[in-house]
């Protein structure tokens, strides 16, 4: 009898070929069954509805309504664009902008390719795959910390490992984080190294898809080794490719940690400044709240471009 | 959604096979041919190339790693001296003790347990549930539910911080101040609509005639969870689980801006607040320290772990 309960609410379908009775009082039962059903379905739902208003839903109107108001000497008043305008004013705006499409187009260079790079030699080891990928991994279980204070330790242009590494090689020492022209890429090195590892097993993953028929194909044509990565292993591979490429755009534009932790944020004259420390400078050091939120703003349209692309690639993933 | 079921149904067992196929004298075909490979040339070519990714991947990984086991072994001076010693002239295990009662590492990671583990808790209680109604029992606006829960994935994490942490300095209706509370952590922690995505669309793959057949025998929603879904759900809920406290582990600005009291910090958050603090070799071996658990859950449960990122690697 509880059977409906499971059906998707269109319970009125007789069960069992009971003929369809005409009891005055089954539209009533019908209703309080649904009721009932209904009932216990959103019990189960309304913790984790909760949570989401108090934490996701509410924050992300409150963070729109945030970005037009401003807080004077303890009155809340709407600001209309004006928080807007004085972000975008903010010298520092360009600048964060700048440090942060850098570190972007860094740990692409180094975080995108290398993992595919990897993947794709790991994928011919018929040996000791299993140790290379669980080298390759490894980072990404530390707590962020100890990376991170480990290569900060690393980068010291007096004891650092790392130009002792450029002595033995004869080329000249670095100030790694403490110049304004190498730190973006010693945050980058470090973060590459944290990160890695998903991206590898990911692409690692693809290449094992990849049907072995299609290099054979390739060969009878003639292709050496490079055509068959780039006619086989690339086009097998491309939609995996996007849409990693589009998370890691999303994700390494909201970096904040790394840089924090290696340089305290601003590093040399702001040159590691990204998008996301300014906002939490605003909220947190100036409590601006306006214009950490109007900050938001802009960085959330910008991301929204990426996320409405990975979303129509990976819906044609699963058609 | 309920097509992206489908294929990664059907894909699971395929790349079962490829793995077992890898694993197997005569793997898969990859990009060089086995007849090339068969060769004296190739064979030479093969070895040479795998030692070398074989010790550069060593030193790359493994190497920082060393260096900082063996930096917690030496002495102030050793640690800062130029140029570094590869190994530690006299071994000092007492930097270790020194790193455990200075920075009260007992208490840092005692913390970050019970944050870790009461955000598993609160996600296998909500996010189960949750993803088990919407699965299968299907309430009026459970799509329009499920989609608002899924459009979180688009904003991104840090845009929300701001007026995240300005919620729960003052909660809505509750009138309650989460800060330096355990439940700033557990309760933001349940709105992962990833790993709701994730096990609601394990219990789609669920045969109809199963829960069919427990809802005949008159079993409740909540007895044919406990009784029929969570029992052959456990690979999901594993992979949920992990997640779940690796996040916490890992997380660094959240519980920064919310819990600043030293008693309650996590390890992150509480070595960084002393990092200054302490000298080079105490803090390399504080840094040890905290890396020695996730070490220890990484190499028990690496197949899972591994698994679980290519089940759900293309997340969002």
């Amino acid at each position: 009898m509880s059977a409906p309960t499971l059906s998707t609410g269109k319970a009125t379908r007789p069960r069992h070929g009971q003929p369809r009775t005409a009891r005055p009082d089954s539209a009533r039962e019908e209703f309080v069954r649904a009721l009932r059903r209904n009932l216990s379905a959103h019990g189960f739902l309304i913790g984790a509805v909760l949570c989401f208003s108090f934490f996701s839903w509410y924050p992300m109107v409150r963070e729109f309504i945030l970005a037009f108001q401003k807080n004077e000497n303890g009155r809340t008043t709407w600001a209309g664009w004006s928080n807007l305008s004085r972000v975008v004013n903010d010298p520092a705006f360009w600048q964060a902008w700048r440090n942060t499409l850098l570190f972007t187009g860094l740990a692409l260079l180094l975080g995108f390719a290398v993992p595919f790079v990897v993947a794709v030699v790991l994928n011919e080891f018929r040996h000791g795959q299993g140790y290379l990928r669980l080298l390759v991994y490894l980072p990404v279980m530390l707590p962020p910390v100890a990376s991170v204070l480990l290569f900060k330790y690393f980068y010291d242009p007096g004891y650092g490992l790392f130009n002792r590494i450029l002595e033995v090689f004869h080329l000249p020492a670095q100030q790694w984080l403490q110049s304004t022209d190498t730190a973006m890429l010693s945050v980058v090195i470090a973060a590459t190294w944290m990160n890695m590892g998903g991206a590898t097993l990911i692409y690692l993953a693809a290449l094992q898809s990849i049907p072995g028929e299609l290099y054979e194909a390739a060969e009878l044509d003639g292709a050496g080794l490079l055509r068959k990565v780039w006619h086989v292993t690339v086009p097998q591979t491309r939609l995996i490719l996007s849409l990693l490429l589009l998370m890691q755009i999303i994700a390494t534009m909201q970096v904040f940690t790394e840089p924090f932790l290696l340089t305290n944020g601003a590093g040399p004259e702001g040159s590691t400044t990204t998008v996301v420390y300014l906002i939490y400078q605003y909220a947190f050091n100036f409590n601006n709240y306006g214009s950490a939120a109007a900050l938001g703003l802009v960085l959330l349209v910008v991301l929204a471009g990426f996320s409405a692309v990975y979303v129509r690639l990976s819906r044609t993933s699963e058609d | 959604m309920a097509s992206n079921t489908f294929v990664s149904r059907r894909r699971a067992p395929a790349r079962r096979t490829a793995e077992r196929r890898a694993a197997a004298p005569e793997r898969q075909r990859t990009l060089i041919s086995p007849a090339q490979l068969a060769r004296p040339r190739g064979r030479a070519v093969y070895w040479t190339v795998f030692a070398l990714v074989t010790v550069l991947f060593t030193v790359a990984f493994l190497g920082p790693l060393y260096w900082m086991v063996t930096g917690g072994l030496k002495t102030t001076q050793e640690a800062v001296q130029s140029p570094p010693t590869l190994f530690p002239t006299s071994v000092h295990t007492e930097n270790y003790s020194r790193a455990w009662t200075v920075m009260d590492l007992s208490r840092l990671l005692f913390n970050t347990l019970y944050y870790a583990f009461g955000a598993l808790a609160c996600q296998l209680l909500f996010d189960v549930t949750a993803a088990y109604s919407l699965s299968r029992l299907r309430p009026v606006f459970g799509k329009a539910i499920l989609g608002m829960m899924l459009a979180t994935l688009m904003i991104p994490a840090t845009v929300l911080v701001v007026p995240q942490y300005l919620t729960v300095l003052d909660m809505p209706i509750v009138q309650r101040n989460l800060i330096d509370s355990p439940w700033v952590i557990w309760l933001p922690s349940v709105t992962n609509a990833f790993n709701i995505f994730l096990l609601k669309r394990f219990f789609d793959s669920i045969p109809r005639e199963l829960l069919d057949a427990a809802a005949i025998d008159g079993a409740s929603p909540l007895r044919t969870l406990r009784s029929v879904v969570l029992p052959i759900s456990r690979p999901i809920l594993g992979v949920v689980s992990i997640f779940a406290v690796v996040g916490v582990w890992k997380d660094f600005l959240w519980p920064m801006l919310t819990l600043p009291d030293p008693g309650g910090q996590t390890l992150n958050v509480g070595i960084y607040s002393l990092a200054n603090g302490v000298p080079e070799n105490v803090l390399i071996a504080a840094l040890t320290i905290a890396s020695v658990p996730t070490l220890i859950v990484f190499l028990v449960f690496q197949r899972n772990i591994m698994s679980g990122l290519t089940a759900g690697g293309l997340k969002g």
